[in-house]
């Protein structure tokens, strides 16, 4: 029942500093250099879209595939070991060939064993019944490649989001394969959707010009068809890289000075301009594709070696198009497609009308709570509206301190602990009640009040605890907000009842010493 | 100015015996549940989208919402079998489309969107989801885990803080809580989704609790009367606690009401579904969950001394 000055003090103290750090919310920060730290308001409340993203995970083991196949090649070759039927197939992660004689198997698997491996143990070789030799991805080195992906997406997806002016936006890791993509704001998400489902991977390739390869591709042409199908059919183009878009420096939409059209302007850096500079010579009079996501953009007529490292792509671009392929260049290729799996728009209407009925739920609901303890439990039910406020506070400032995001379930979940937290109160006084009515002294009845209420206390809040740890471990959005606000609300339930409440109580009983409890 | 306490739920003399209607109130609960089993089955709960996968639209028109226009204008488009359904205001209309494949989900509401705009001019799209069939059923997946796991947790709790009879008969009032919850949903056709998830581990939050502070005041009375009759000292453990019972299931009550009130269209179901819980909560205390520890625990319940297993911290 003794509360020492330095108690007193802290409790307080608490008290205060929760208020101080509730302050930030709904104020302008003053001076750049103080911390301010803010509840964020969640999209349902704010407005906004919410994407998530997965990773083609397909499409990452076909091109690593794709690579492994070609290095086969060449380690078949450098050996000297024959090969037939070399196949790829993405979706058992697979790469198979026939040997050319039995007896060259042993062989062929050290070939391929010695294969470099992009992580230890990323595929195994052997020897399948019907004689071939498979070449099969560890499904763990598809998911390091994945995770390694989303690192590499998520820079070049924030790259691409700032580069459109969107404000405040959120770029998260999900999982081994998932971006969420929280865009305040921004209820309309079709642009930023577009330049998020567009890899694009540029690259240079000469035109293959015999014309019998346009029906009949070689190994080492593909036929890529035009990106405007009324540009033309299809075209055999060298699978062969000669410069890649990774080596632009920068690119932006300009108007073509002779056609008026808009055109998109790029320039290389030094191995770029190189490269460039080296197929341009010597290809003087040959068509060079320009190719983005396997389809081409335009395919011109080298007129003259270029070696200044810069150029200019006109595929009839209208001004949108020719600026998101600009901002797309400039922040680079995504390493795999991304697709949109779950999307949310919110407008900003429906998330004001949110938080006016939050607000007027929360302050109706909180008055009732406050007038219902006052009618029945008089002066000890003020201390635990004192308490329910503190509480408030509280919440408010530990959400603000950890700038949590605050959704609309988030708003119920502090409603609710608001009408949790008083069932504390409501257990001390009962309890105290009943110790009076055996005839037990105030002071003896307060005292043993308290020390049975406790355990009562915490059993039943750590088991409410327990539920929503579980929904915040599994829960998404924002049932993860209420989850959130109602797992601090029963730690600041437990200080501000076991603390704050029973300490007003024990000040006012050592204060005055009545005769009687009001109870 | 109210120094004293004004109100009082029952006075502290106050002995109802609640074990007299124990039968009758695990029958009542057994036919509520069994009904609900069937409503579950048919016509079973309405999804909402996070577990069905999908499209909602919401928008707001600027006159009185046409949907023959609007399905025409879709029509054209291509987009078929959406669903209108008017929800608040006459101008405010709700789109629904099933989940296609992951892709058409996606372009789909686009389209819908900029139909919708194009078709009535001046039309304000309030909300647009969409929701691929993979993503819904993994979280209608982790929905399931999460209401799982909390069940197998407070059994653990009370099971280490208590004794196995308390903990079982927790769980088995809380299943039941559950189910008749349930059939609630069915009943109300409210959609069934991530936040009424949080709406169901909430109310097993706080039934858990109710019962928590009984079963508190039974293991408390059983070291202090020795040799009173089971049943006796569950009817006293109830009317003891049942100023404190009756008294947080009304502030939470009072808490939840206007969020069923004011809470807009995504927290009303939610704060209904709240409120029937709290009821269906503290009535399982009395009614359920004592009764299921007096079949359980009679002759087996530990008496006086405190053993290893009761922890307390009454010093």
């Amino acid at each position: 029942m003794y509360y020492s000055r330095l108690k007193l003090a802290s409790v307080l103290g608490v008290c205060l500093l929760g208020l101080l750090l509730c302050l930030p919310n709904g104020m302008r920060k003053p001076l750049p250099s103080i911390p301010w730290r803010q509840i964020h308001l969640g999209l349902d409340l704010r407005g906004g879209s919410y994407l998530l993203m997965q990773v083609d995970l397909q499409s990452l083991t076909h091109d690593r595939l794709q690579t492994l196949s070609e290095n086969t090649r060449d380690a078949l070759l450098d050996a000297h070991l024959g090969y037939q039927n070399i196949t790829v197939d993405a979706a058992k992660a697979t790469i198979s060939f026939m040997p050319r004689m039995a007896s060259e198997t042993d062989a062929d698997i050290a070939a391929l064993n010695a294969l470099p491996r992009a992580v230890p143990n990323e595929f195994s070789v052997s020897r399948r019944e019907d004689g071939s030799i498979a070449l099969v991805l560890a499904p763990e080195s598809i998911r390091v490649r994945a995770r390694e992906a989303v690192t590499q997406s998520i820079e070049i997806v924030r790259r691409r989001i700032d580069g459109t002016g969107a404000v405040d936006p959120e770029i998260t890791r999900q999982g081994d394969d998932r971006i969420v993509v929280e865009l305040p704001g921004i209820s309309d998400p079709d642009r930023i959707k577009a330049l998020l489902g567009t890899t694009a991977k540029m690259s240079f390739h000469l035109v293959d010009a015999n014309p019998l390869h346009a029906t009949y591709p070689p190994q080492g042409v593909s036929l890529l068809q035009m990106a405007d199908p009324a540009e033309g059919g299809a075209l055999p183009v060298f699978d062969h890289v000669d410069v890649d878009g990774s080596d632009l420096t920068n690119a932006g939409a300009v108007i073509d000075q002779q056609s008026g059209k808009w055109a998109v302007s790029f320039s290389f850096d030094s191995i770029g301009t190189h490269a460039f500079a080296a197929v341009t010579q010597t290809n003087v009079g040959k068509r060079f594709a320009i190719v983005l996501d396997n389809k081409i953009i335009e395919a011109p007529v080298i007129m003259s070696p270029i070696t200044g490292g810069n150029g200019q792509i006109t595929g009839g671009f209208d001004a949108q198009k020719a600026t998101d392929l600009a901002l797309m260049l400039r922040a680079g290729a995504l390493p795999a497609p991304l697709s949109v799996i779950e999307q949310r728009s919110i407008g900003p209407s429906l998330g004001a009308d949110s938080i006016r009925a939050g607000m007027i739920s929360l302050g109706v609901g909180f008055v009732m709570v406050v007038v219902f303890m006052v009618l029945f439990y008089g002066r000890f039910g003020w201390y635990a509206d004192l308490a329910l406020l503190a509480n408030l506070v509280l919440m408010v400032a530990i959400l603000s301190l950890f700038e949590a995001t605050l959704t609309l379930p988030g708003m119920a979940g502090m409603l609710l602990t608001l009408g949790m937290a008083v069932d504390a109160n409501i257990l001390i006084n009962e309890r105290i009640r009943e110790e009076i009515a055996r005839g037990r002294t105030p002071l003896a009845a307060m005292q043993t009040g308290f020390e049975k209420a406790t355990s009562t206390i915490i059993d039943s809040n750590a088991t409410a605890l327990l539920a929503h740890v579980m929904l915040f471990v599994f829960g998404t959005g924002p049932v993860r907000g209420f989850a959130l606000t109602i797992t601090i609300g029963i730690v600041t339930t437990l200080f501000t009842t076991l603390l704050l409440s029973r300490m007003l109580m024990a000040r006012w009983y050592a204060r005055t010493r009545p005769t009687s409890l009001p109870v | 100015m109210f120094g004293r306490p004004l109100l009082r739920f029952v006075r502290k003399d106050t002995h109802i015996n609640f074990m007299r209607g124990r039968y009758m109130g695990l029958i009542v609960s057994a036919v509520l549940s069994i009904a609900s089993l069937v409503l579950f089955f048919h016509p079973g709960l309405t999804l909402g989208l996070d577990f069905r996968g999908g499209i909602v639209v919401e928008a707001q028109t600027p006159g009185p919402a046409d949907f023959a226009k609007i399905r025409a204008a879709l029509a054209e488009h291509g987009v078929q079998h959406a669903s209108f359904q008017s929800f608040g205001a006459a101008n405010d209309v709700l789109i629904r489309l099933d989940a296609g494949s992951e892709q058409d989900t996606q372009a789909i509401v686009d389209k819908v969107r900029h139909t919708v705009a194009e078709a009535l001019p001046g039309t304000t799209i309030l909300r647009a989801d969409a929701v691929g069939a993979s993503v819904s059923a993994e979280l209608f997946r982790n929905g399931m885990l999460a209401l799982a796991l909390s069940l197998a947790m407070i059994l653990g709790y009370i099971w280490f803080r208590f004794e196995w009879e308390f903990a079982l008969s927790a769980v088995i009032t809380l299943v039941l809580d559950l189910t008749k919850t349930v059939g609630f949903l069915v009943l109300t056709g409210f959609e069934f989704d991530l936040v009424m998830v949080a709406a169901i581990l909430t109310i097993l939050g706080y039934s858990t609790n109710d019962k928590v502070v009984v079963y508190d005041r039974v293991r408390e009375n059983l070291r202090k009367y020795r040799t009173m009759p089971l049943i006796d000292l569950i009817n006293l453990s109830i009317n003891e606690t049942l100023n404190r019972t009756l008294g947080t299931s009304s502030t939470v009550f009072l808490a939840s009401l206007p969020l069923a009130l004011w809470g807009g269209a995504t927290l009303s179901g939610f704060a209904w579904t709240m409120l029937f819980g709290i009821v269906v909560g503290t009535s399982s205390s009395i009614f359920i969950a004592a009764p299921l520890l007096l079949f359980m625990g009679e002759g087996r319940l530990k008496r006086g001394a405190k053993s290893g297993k009761t922890a307390t911290s009454s010093t």
